[in-house]
């Protein structure tokens, strides 16, 4: 095999307030054609870094200050912006993370997809307009003919992602960088991505870097995998060994995180009065009914999860328990009690027992605010704790989330870490001494590791605090790890609920079956396997439409 | 597009009662100013008695809403009334009563002009500018544009106006320094009276849409869309022109508007640093002696011009972009 791409004691430096700090110490990679390598590690372990400077390429205020980047002979970290730019596209391709962002809005997806050939003179406009056709066909687009002629806006994220790997091979490059494909996808789409990308880059022979926080991803895509931690290499070796036989401890702690399970609590007695009483809800945005008849009843000190994919219902059905959407038919019942069905009809008490932990702790929290404020309101809009009451109570909080108070009290939520964020959003919804809270995906943004100490924190508090949760998630392994009860929802029906050993025991409903057996597992066959088992026509978006 | 066209009625809709609102906004904030056209027109030999008879003679002694609906009324069959003045002199044996509209219509249309050609080479120009500015942004060009343009629109217009007279008209006689242009002119000579009016006003609305142009842009740059574009090895002009310039549109037709507006409604002292006759002009000596039927006439035309351009940027800003022509 030849030698496409050589990194060598590769060094990054990123720049904040006038200074060079070090993103990426020094780290070697080697890529011969036709190989997938894949980079993996937490959020600011410079997988993405290293992703683009494979091209030549930093972002603003990102420079390489040291080693080298050779593509096929070509030096890399000199080459001149004409050099690098008759390069890219061309025999160097990138897939973002986001293909929904990643597409111009302004431009139908084949007008995209024929700028690289067109603009580098590979081919013409027709020629590349009918291979278009022909990759979106090979990647089991559905409507290949037309699906082109879209704006983005029209297609699904599944379905972009796939286009935007056709766009990358639209040049039929040497070598493609992968940046976490599907990270943003559902489990049933990101199947279908994960076969189509596997494929295409088999057929063509392309090399590939494939960036990645999931391990039992990249088991199925990578030769082999490279692990890293805070911009240096942890080890690497190829697919199978990796797995099986991880030297170093925090590989093996990566591996571990998924083992976190908290043990089922036992049902409740027969004649208890659930927390939270969902019953037979209709609601509608607009005219269109997005749900249809759900029920659910939720039990002091259990936890609810609702699982499904995006489009599901699970959201809604959280913003009608807390009145944001009063629905058109059907009641919700606290303790037993019906609840007017509109927020601003209940009383400051109804309001107060039922709070919410949002996704992005980022956009939840008011940036000009100090934490101190942040928790402090609801203290004191609640509680009515003024002065230096209510600041003993937020240092409480605080002490609750394991945060030190004296540290973090005057502190603004820029200068937090994601999972400190997410705490911070925790506290604010203790402070009002809730029964209830609705966790909405409130891992789904964070590294594994981070998530697993938010999840032990929840874990930590519901039984010290008697709470129950609602946890809204797509995520089949959170809902192993800490769920009491699974409700899975499918376009805004229940199709199946009940206590966790039970759902996740066999047999199971055809639409909760797809979506536990679309979860990777770490063993490299595994997509092979399933691919094998559910026909290649039958995987991802086309076995949901079947059922 | 049946949504598209009912977004455009809606608007239109709403344009219209603005400009109901707005009527009565000027009608009454031009009753409101003090003295009125027969103490004007009299000046010192006012008596009570000679004030009254011309109060009754223009109607001024009927009630405000009297008057307001009558005003309405004649507006909405396009009989803008007539002029004060002129009927005064007709009284007085003068060559017949001119109509409000008889006056302005040529006024206006020679705004119209010269508010043409300044947008014909302003617009293009700004937004090169513009592109260019964010394309090479922080090299000493950028700093240049951006300079020249900041200090041209922060210079009074007379100033400007003073300044290319001065090198265009004095020290190299390429353009006439008076613009007194007049029905039945041949175009070419119209514009070669109107250019150095056009490139002051030039100058004064360049900055602002160049600077929207250049922040609009470079406002997308950090967008993965545009890092997409990049990595598929595309040139920094077609990367600008092709994928920021499309999405940034909006921002920037609203400038272009919002200046054009300016052009037809705020140029009185351009006009009267180059004896332009245009409808600004007409409009300030109106007020001057308190020429009622005209001045409120002025004011509803500049409302309506407002309205129209923002209407206009409006539609275009939505045409612009595809989530709203092509919905889901």
């Amino acid at each position: 095999m030849s030698r496409l791409l050589t990194i060598k004691g590769l060094k990054i430096e990123g720049r904040s307030d006038e200074t060079w700090n070090p993103i990426i110490n020094g780290v070697d990679l080697e890529l011969n054609k036709g190989e997938v390598l894949g980079l993996i590690g937490e959020s600011g372990a410079g997988k993405s870094t290293i992703g683009l400077a494979a091209m030549g390429y930093t972002r603003d205020g990102v420079r390489i200050s040291d080693g080298t980047v050779e593509f096929d002979g070509i030096d890399l970290v000199n080459a001149s912006a004409a050099t690098k730019r008759s390069l890219f596209g061309k025999r160097i391709a990138y897939v973002a993370q986001s293909a929904a962002a990643s597409f111009n809005p302004a431009h139908k997806l084949i007008d995209q997809h024929t700028e690289a050939p067109v603009q580098h003179g590979v081919s013409n406009r027709s020629a590349s307009v009918e291979d278009g056709i022909e990759l979106y066909r090979k990647l089991r687009l559905p409507n290949p003919d037309e699906i082109g002629f879209r704006y983005p806006h029209q297609v699904s994220g599944g379905q972009l992602q796939r286009a935007m790997t056709a766009m990358a091979m639209s040049c039929r490059p040497d070598l493609i960088i992968f940046d976490e494909p599907t990270t943003a996808l559902d489990v049933t789409t990101q199947i279908e991505v994960l076969a189509a990308i596997r494929e295409i880059v088999e057929e063509f022979d392309t090399a590939a870097i494939y960036i990645t926080h999931d391990l039992a991803v990249v088991a199925q895509m990578a030769d082999k995998i490279k692990v890293l931690l805070r911009g240096d290499e942890v080890e690497e070796a190829d697919t199978r060994t990796m797995l099986s036989a991880p030297k170093e401890d925090y590989t093996k702690s990566l591996w571990a995180v998924r083992e976190f399970q908290r043990p089922q609590q036992p049902p409740p007695p027969d004649d208890a009065v659930p927390v939270v009483s969902v019953r037979n809800i209709t609601a509608a945005y607009g005219t269109t009914d997005v749900l249809h008849d759900v029920s659910f009843d939720i039990h002091a000190g259990r936890t609810v999860a609702v699982v499904g994919e995006s489009g599901s219902g699970k959201s809604t059905t959280a913003r009608c328990i807390t009145g944001l959407l009063p629905p058109r038919m059907g009641e919700i019942a606290f303790d037993g009690e019906v609840l007017p069905a509109d927020y601003r009809k209940r009383t400051k008490d109804q309001l107060r027992q039922a709070q919410m932990i949002y996704q992005m702790a980022d956009t939840a929290l008011n940036p000009r605010k100090t934490i101190g404020e942040i928790i402090g309101r609801p203290v004191q809009f609640y509680g009515g704790l003024r002065g230096a009451k209510k600041r003993e109570r937020v240092n409480e909080l605080l002490d609750q989330i394991e945060l030190e108070p004296s540290q973090y009290y005057n502190r603004l939520p820029s200068e937090l870490s994601g999972g400190q964020k997410q705490r911070i959003g925790i506290a604010r919804a203790l402070a009002a001494e809730p029964k209830f809270i609705i966790c909405d995906e409130v891992t789904s943004a964070l590294d594994q590791l981070v998530a697993e100490g938010i999840l032990r924190l929840l874990a930590d508090l519901q039984d010290t605090l008697g709470l129950s949760y609602m946890f809204i998630t797509h995520d089949l392994a959170t809902v192993k790890s800490i769920a009491d009860e699974v409700v899975v929802m499918k376009d805004g029906k229940v199709v199946e609920q009940g206590p966790k050993t039970e759902m996740f025991t066999p047999p199971h409903h055809a639409y909760t079956d797809l979506l536990l057996s679309s979860v990777p597992e770490m063993d490299p066959d595994w997509l092979t396997d399933l691919l094998k088992e559910r026909g290649v026509e039958n995987i991802g978006d086309a076995a949901v439409d079947k059922m | 597009m049946s949504s598209l066209l009912r977004i455009i009625l809606q608007r239109l809709g709403l344009g219209l009662v603005t400009l109901f609102v707005v009527s009565i906004v000027i009608f009454v904030a031009v009753n409101l100013l003090p003295g009125d056209f027969a103490e004007a027109i009299l000046g010192q030999g006012a008596t009570p008695e000679s004030v009254a008879k011309i109060r009754e003679d223009l109607g001024l002694d009927q009630p405000l809403i009297v008057r307001y609906f009558e005003w309405l009324m004649g507006m909405l069959t396009f009989d803008l009334g007539t002029s004060f003045a002129q009927l005064n002199f007709a009284n007085f044996g003068g060559a017949g009563s001119v109509t409000v509209a008889e006056q302005i219509a040529p006024r206006l249309s020679n705004t119209m002009f010269l508010a043409t050609v300044t947008a014909c080479i302003a617009v293009p120009l700004a937004v090169t500018l513009g592109i260019l500015a964010a394309l090479y942004r922080n090299t000493a060009f950028d700093k240049a544009a951006n300079m020249f343009t900041l200090s041209s629109i922060s210079s009074p217009e007379f100033f400007m106006a003073y300044i290319l007279i001065l090198f265009l008209a004095v020290l190299n006689p390429i353009f006439p320094s008076l613009s007194n242009i007049f029905d039945g002119m041949p175009f070419s000579e119209r514009l070669e009276k109107s250019m150095l009016p056009a490139l002051t006003l030039t100058l004064v609305v360049t900055a602002h849409m160049m600077r929207m142009t250049r922040a609009a842009i470079i406002n997308l740059l950090a967008s993965p869309y545009i890092e997409m574009a990049r990595l598929k090895g595309l040139s920094p002009m077609r990367v600008i022109v092709k994928h920021a310039l499309p999405n940034a549109l909006a921002p920037i037709i609203n400038v272009i508007a919002l200046n054009l507006a300016y052009l037809i409604t705020g140029v009185v002292v351009v006009e009267v640093v180059f004896v332009y006759p245009g409808i600004g002009q007409l409009f300030v000596d109106s007020v001057k002696i308190r020429d009622i039927p005209v001045v409120q006439a002025c004011c509803l035309i500049f409302a309506a011009a407002y309205i129209l351009l923002n209407l206009t940027a409006d539609i275009l800003s939505i045409v612009s972009n595809p989530r709203l022509r092509h919905p889901k």
